[in-house]
């Protein structure tokens, strides 16, 4: 039997992926096109079509979690606009950095090697900073980032006065990464709001979310005029990670993201090295290699979403003697640090 | 009146796709929205403990 033209195990599977998807997306404001693209990619679509579709898909799930954000408040408009006029222009910068390079010959490697690089460097600091038991780093540079007075400036929610200028400055150079690495840029504007500009993680998260949905609808109506959009495969991703937004959301307000953000960064890590596998695999035809780089991307989203929901679990039964919180304690001590005390009457309103 | 899709011009069916995508992002999150209002409070007392 068949649905969209796909059997109904596929069908099961993309439902089930998506709703993994859909948890990390509302709960960490990334996770979209990182996921799905490569996945697609190992499924055997052609480049243009995995790249149009995980676009296509991140842009309906990202409009699923900007209303749900922005139900919470959670959005900064201005912050967005700002954001969004800068990467614009950066991920057009980024684009002809990729033109150039395609000339040279050399592009692949160099994307595969920043693309690495990045998620590598970003994950160590994420890591780095789930360690701490204070947030000093953070706030001494998001403190002095403020306290540089170039105009204009403007004052965003959660009372963060910091220079706008900054901020395009920021979006700009974020867009330009995008625009060469081909992605939706969320594992680099959440660590860059919530480090570089002082911005509350809530809102960062909100404001991420609204900015992917823009460059999203974009970039999904660039390759669907191509026709490299599999309309089943978003229809099917959708409709799992429509519920997997709004769980992630609601679980968003009963467990600090803090307590997470060692899985967040263990999933970096474990994505850079799966880009590495990857090329290498490619690189020198070594099969096994593209079989690890998958199993890798799928192991982290199912890991990583089943500690988040593990994590509201324990919180909700606030005892955490059972075996699977006790499981989680073990494993996020190794990652991070135990769960904290989070106010008992905060709302899982999903 | 029906109108044919693919005599549409690439553009407006790129526009349509994204209408689609839209829609459907609409409908699943209003559809879904009713479904966990009305379940949450027995998933959360059952994953409570209580």
């Amino acid at each position: 039997m068949e649905l969209l033209g796909m059997s109904l195990l596929l069908v099961g599977f993309f439902v089930g992926f998506g709703l993994l998807i859909g948890i990390l997306f509302g709960f960490f404001g990334m996770g979209g096109s990182f996921l799905v693209t490569p996945a697609l990619l190992v499924m055997g679509y052609p480049s243009r079509v995995a790249v149009g579709s995980g676009l296509a898909f991140v842009f309906g799930t990202s409009v699923i979690g900007a209303l749900r954000h922005r139900d919470h408040g959670h959005v900064d408009y201005k912050l967005a606009v700002i954001m969004t006029v800068a990467m614009t222009l950066g991920i057009e910068a980024g684009k002809r950095v990729v033109d150039a390079l395609h000339a040279a010959g050399n592009a692949d490697l160099v994307i595969s090697v920043a693309y690495v690089g990045l998620l590598a460097t970003v994950g160590l600091f994420t890591l780095r900073d789930a360690r701490r038991t204070d947030a000093t780093t953070s706030v001494d540079l998001s403190e002095r980032v403020q306290a540089l007075e170039i105009p204009p400036m403007v004052t965003l929610r959660g009372d963060v006065r910091v220079s706008a200028s900054i901020i395009f400055g920021i979006g700009l150079v974020v867009g330009v990464l995008s625009g060469l690495l081909g992605v939706g840029g969320g594992f680099l504007l959440m660590p860059a709001m919530m480090y570089g500009l002082g911005v509350p993680a809530a809102i960062a998260v909100g404001t991420d979310i609204l900015q992917i949905t823009i460059s999203g609808a974009f970039g999904s109506f660039v390759y669907a005029r191509d026709g490299f959009v599999a309309i089943p495969v978003v229809a099917t991703l959708l409709a799992g990670s429509a519920l997997g937004a709004r769980i992630g959301a609601g679980v968003s307000n009963i467990v600090d993201e803090d307590d997470i953000k060692g899985y967040f960064a263990t999933m970096l890590l474990v994505g850079s090295v799966a880009v590495a596998a990857k090329r290498v695999g490619t690189v020198y035809d070594i099969g096994v290699l593209n079989t690890v780089s998958i199993a890798l991307i799928f192991g982290a989203t199912i890991v990583v979403s089943g500690a988040i929901l593990l994590a509201a679990v324990c919180q909700l039964r606030d005892d955490n003697s059972g075996f699977w919180c006790h499981l989680f304690l073990c494993t996020n001590l190794i990652t991070a640090r135990p769960l904290q005390p989070r106010d008992t009457n905060a709302r899982f309103d999903v | 009146m029906i109108i044919d899709a693919l005599s549409l011009s690439p553009t407006a069916q790129a526009a349509g796709l994204i209408g689609a995508v839209l829609l459907e992002a609409m409908v699943l999150h209003v559809g879904y929205g009713v479904v966990t209002n009305a379940l949450a409070p027995n998933v959360k007392r059952a994953l409570g403990g209580e």
